[in-house]
């Protein structure tokens, strides 16, 4: 039991795919400029890792090692085909501003790492949950992100006016670095920065130590 | 040996043999496949209303009459669509007003090649009909004309709506729908203040010549637009695609029996 609680929970802090991993940070760029986008995008790709997790991990035993990434991304595809088109169905104006977005959760190393690392060694349950954990670690941190973002960026929260902006007549004068790519790899920094004081297992031992300069052992 | 049936032989083989491994390979694929083509074929009419209404949304918000909170359908009440032959400049009803003017521009029956010289807007080909929506007021007077209009500026081809009022002349409203030009540069063309140029702009000069244009820098009077900073070929695209849709090629004809006669 308390296995199962760990596979979920895990990833969220102690092993988040995000900061201690280092993955999917392609799209945590691009989607988390609003908190709409990065909530579609993170039930997208909570759905479609925990998804491909259990096909590829109920199949496991007969996927030829030569070639299972290649059915691995068969499989991780059609998966996000199928998002996609659910989403142009039901959710048009957020298909539209994610656009090429959804289509590359294909590429998105944290589901291609589930299904390699996890999926092709344990039972399909055990693997799903595996890959909602980790989707879960990867929303909590792209949800972060988009509420800094647009909060601070644009001065609203899914869209409502939250600070009212100078150009609407208010006070707040909105920081528009935090609307470009580039500011989320500042905060994912001070997220990684955040989360490994809190918990210094998560530091990694250096591969070399540098020498100090008065010639000492330390 | 030979007792073996074929299902046993194949269960009996090593996982990378690599006939078992071709098998094995098509049957996922084909699963896969089936899953996604159902997919597909069960969503699409959702997604073609989806598109359709992002169309009408575009029309009514270029009409200025969108409002939160009210159904496009309801909307829409306030629209007629008709359908225009731009060689004669007459309402026709040759083909209805679900008429899809893409496809339509690469059927030799409905559309024809333009010249170099005529292809200002760089569209190659020119659908004979084209769906235009005239606007109510509340009073169920026209009081706009809604001409779809589309060309080359970058990197994409622009598609809007060019919005006019009952002079055939006197511009309401511009806006694109579908374009990939450089955001914060030639994306500019969403931007609402460099739209509002347009606003009460003339499109022909007193003798019925085509005179709006999209100048560099210090745009005056009533038929200049300034460009967009930064993004000098999107706004060339721009400037020759409205000029060549209100012009002679484009629905110059339409445009001229509507100014004498008003809207039929």
């Amino acid at each position: 039991m308390a296995k199962t609680k760990d596979i979920i929970f895990d990833p969220l802090v102690d092993n988040n795919p995000i900061t201690l991993q280092v993955l999917g940070i392609c799209s945590a760029l691009a989607v988390t400029s609003s908190v709409t986008t990065a909530l579609i995008m993170s039930i997208s790709v909570t759905l479609v890792t925990g998804f491909s997790s259990f096909f590829i991990a109920s199949i496991r035993n007969f996927i030829p090692s030569s070639v299972r990434i290649i059915i691995q991304m068969v499989i991780i595809a059609s998966l996000v085909i199928i998002v996609d088109q659910v989403l142009k169905a039901y959710a048009f104006n957020a298909s539209k501003t994610l656009s090429v977005f959804v289509g590359l959760i294909i590429t998105n190393c944290i589901v291609m790492g589930r299904a390699e690392g996890f999926a092709m060694k344990n039972p399909p349950i055990t693997s799903f949950l595996d890959g909602l954990g980790n989707g879960a670690g990867y929303s909590l941190i792209l949800i972060m992100l988009a509420i800094t973002r647009e909060l601070f960026g644009a001065g609203k929260l899914m869209g409502f006016e939250i600070f009212k902006t100078v150009n609407n007549g208010g006070w707040y004068i909105p920081n528009g670095l935090l609307l470009l790519p580039p500011s989320a790899f500042f905060l994912i920094g001070l997220i990684i920065w955040a989360f490994r004081t809190w918990k210094p297992a998560q530091v990694e031992t250096p591969v070399f130590k540098i020498r100090s300069s008065d010639g000492g052992s330390h | 040996m030979s007792k073996l049936s074929t299902w046993a032989r194949f269960k009996k083989a090593p996982i990378d043999n690599p006939v078992k491994t071709m098998i094995i390979t098509v049957l996922i694929c084909f699963v896969a496949s089936l899953f996604v083509t159902f997919s597909a074929i069960q969503l699409r009419p959702v997604q073609k209303t989806n598109t359709l209404n992002d169309k009408r949304k575009n029309i009514l918000q270029v009409a200025g009459i969108y409002e939160e909170g009210k159904t496009i359908d309801e909307m829409f009440k306030n629209v007629e669509a008709r359908v225009v032959d731009i060689r004669t400049g007459e309402y026709t009803t040759s083909v209805n007003s679900d008429y899809n003017e893409i496809t339509g521009a690469k059927d030799p029956e409905t559309s024809r090649a333009l010249t170099k010289q005529e292809d200002i807007a760089s569209i190659r080909r020119q659908s004979f009909y084209k769906v235009i929506y005239l606007v109510k007021d509340s009073s169920g007077e026209f009081n706009k004309i809604i001409l779809p209009i589309h060309g080359y500026g970058l990197w994409s081809t622009l598609y809007g709506f060019v919005a006019i009022g009952t002079d055939a002349n006197t511009i309401y409203a511009l806006k694109f729908y579908s374009h990939a030009e450089t955001p914060g540069l030639g994306g500019e063309v969403d931007n609402p203040n460099w739209r509002a140029q347009w606003q009460g702009k003339n499109l022909f000069d007193d003798n019925g010549k085509v005179a709006i244009e999209v100048v560099k820098t210090g745009a005056s009077g009533k038929y200049q637009i300034d460009a967009l900073s930064g993004a000098t070929i999107t706004s060339t695209g721009v400037n020759n695609l409205v000029r060549f849709w209100v012009g002679k090629n484009g629905f110059g004809k339409f445009l001229k029996t509507t100014k004498e006669q008003g809207i039929q």
